[in-house]
């Protein structure tokens, strides 16, 4: 039974924290009910079994509790008033819009609020995880954790924002934060290579879930499916990119047989079944260069001529030296070693990439394929002088010990660890 | 509810008296009024005298402690303010986004206090 609530709580609390909150303004007072709910459904339905909507139990159940809890509450002075909205509400079976949903999401990720809590407050309140899932997550302390989340609502009810669904010409902003905050989870999942492993897939999990979600609520929109496919196409690698010593493994030397091809496929469908605006967005053209390297089933059969094309797109898109980076080395695949270097000492003339060490990694391997091993090594050397992560750390060096002639090569490179897909817009280590 | 929208230029980037984009801008500022006005928001609205004129006053000690200049020296001043009332956040964030300095100063919104629980 135990199960059977935990599965219902958990597909319908988006759901009922959605509708709540917006007839109470309150979040906090949202949760709270909810959670009453889940727990007396605990006891009720081992007493008299699962209801036939477990959703509308729980709904109306909560709806209760909420107005027990509002009649307690001396504090505020409009009570009355939202006691009878609720009540109207429970009395007229109005089923939940998906516009409750899609005005709790735009509201835990308003601008107005800080990126940080944006991130913990759609985890808490869209997504339904605790508290202290969420700060082992984050790998901070629980009460910190808490903390964020108490201001973050204090913001919501202070300063006026709204459960409200925006206009049409507010819409675009508001959506790009809603994309940049379930794409972070997704990132601080896949990418860091410390603290709880398990609860980290479970947040690159919990974003595509967010994805799809916001997919159901906005049909059609070509970033949502965009940053949902790229998602799913980054993850499906998530078995091949550290070997068993947790080394990085390069996207030219995985096991391609362990990539996750239903989560290929459902990406590859996705992005089929939405075709992509007149001017691409920055989401849709991640996932067009992830695609292109999900679906070759090797390196070999890889379309970088495609890829080079959909980095043009990415480029007029998201105007970042990374992404012109990126490119750079996609360019080295079609038209050789030579015009890539061209590129990225082009792009290196700049200077902002300057203490990027992907910048010289970069460099260092092109040096290396023209077979001009002195200007790879100090090209390595600069890398490894800025590199922060272990395994990054530990390839670079083995990359240097191999042009400096004291080790038998590891295998070719056709790929640096720069242009695997889920392009680093951010400059976040990818693999 | 009731949102003080603080109103904060750079004066080297402002538009200077006697050219035409001074001209302009006054009168954008004519019109955002009127339009405040017009559609009931406006509650309050005045425009400060330069920051040089400002004087702050503390008291420690029982001293009383007074010091030319604004509070705090940075180089957006406080130059004027609203005070308005709309259903929230997202209509004052729009007010402030139609304000004639906002593409060379600032706006800060803050809610107002509601001590009597009356929507302020």
């Amino acid at each position: 039974m135990a199960a059977a609530v935990a599965a219902a709580g958990r597909s319908e609390w988006t759901r009922i924290v959605a509708t709540l909150a917006r007839d109470l303004g309150d979040l906090d007072l949202a949760e709270d009910a909810t959670q009453d709910a889940i727990a007396e459904a605990l006891t009720a339905w081992a007493r008299t079994g699962i209801p036939d909507r477990p959703g509308a139990w729980l709904t109306t159940v909560a709806r209760r509790r909420a107005i027990d809890r509002l009649r307690r509450n001396a504090m505020r002075s409009d009570r009355e008033e939202v006691v009878a909205r609720l009540e109207a509400r429970e009395a007229s079976e109005v089923p939940t819009t998906q516009d409750d949903q899609l005005a709790l999401i735009l509201t835990c990720c308003h601008p107005a609020l800080a990126p940080e809590a944006r991130i913990a407050l759609t985890l808490r309140s869209v997504a339904g995880l605790s508290t202290p899932e969420i700060a082992r997550a984050f790998l901070v302390p629980e009460a910190t954790m808490a903390q964020r989340l108490v201001r973050a609502k204090r913001k919501i009810r202070d300063a006026g924002i709204g459960f409200r669904v925006p206009r049409a010409a507010e819409m675009a902003d508001r959506l790009e934060s809603v994309c940049a905050v379930v794409y972070l989870v997704f990132n601080e999942g896949y990418s860091a290579s410390s603290g709880d492993q398990l609860l980290r897939t479970d947040l690159c999990d919990e974003a595509i879930r967010l994805g799809q979600l916001l997919e159901q609520l906005l049909p059609g929109e070509a970033e949502v499916v965009g940053l949902t496919a790229l998602m799913q196409l980054t993850h499906s690698r998530r078995a091949t990119r550290l070997d068993d010593r947790g080394e990085l493994v390069l996207l030219d030397q995985q096991d391609r047989s362990r990539w996750d091809h239903d989560l290929i496929a459902a990406a590859v469908a996705r992005l089929d079944g939405t075709p992509p605006d007149d001017t691409i967005g920055p989401y849709r053209a991640q996932a067009e260069i992830a695609r292109c390297h999900a679906v070759a089933a090797s390196p070999a059969e890889t379309d970088w001529t495609a890829i080079v094309e959909r980095y043009r797109a990415l480029l007029g898109a998201v105007d970042s030296p990374v992404v012109a980076l990126n490119a750079a080395v996609a360019k080295s695949m079609v038209e050789g070693p030579g015009a890539g270097l061209a590129a990225i000492d082009a792009l290196a003339a700049t200077g902002d990439l300057d203490e990027y060490h992907l910048l010289h990694s970069a460099r260092a391997d092109l040096l290396r394929r023209l077979d001009r091993p002195v200007e790879a090594a100090a090209a390595y050397r600069r890398a490894l002088a800025l590199v922060g992560t272990s395994p990054e750390r530990r390839f670079l060096e083995r990359r240097l010990a191999e042009v400096a002639g004291t080790v038998t090569p590891i295998g070719p490179s056709i790929a640096e660890p720069l242009h695997f897909g889920g392009v680093p817009v951010d400059g976040s280590p990818t693999s | 509810m009731k949102y003080m929208l603080l109103i904060y230029t750079d004066p080297e980037a402002a538009p200077v008296a006697g050219t035409p984009e001074f001209d302009l801008t006054h009168h954008r500022w004519m019109t955002y009024t009127d339009d405040l006005a017009a559609t009931g928001t406006l509650v309050a609205g005045d425009a400060l005298q330069s920051a040089e004129t400002a004087t702050t006053v503390r008291v420690r000690s029982g001293d009383r402690l007074t010091t030319d200049g604004p509070f705090a020296e940075t180089k957006e001043m406080l130059g004027g303010y609203y005070l308005i009332d709309v259903a929230g956040l997202d209509e004052a964030i729009e007010w402030a986004e139609r304000m004639p300095n906002i593409t060379y100063g600032s706006v800060e919104v803050r809610p107002v206090m509601d001590f009597l629980g009356d929507g302020g």
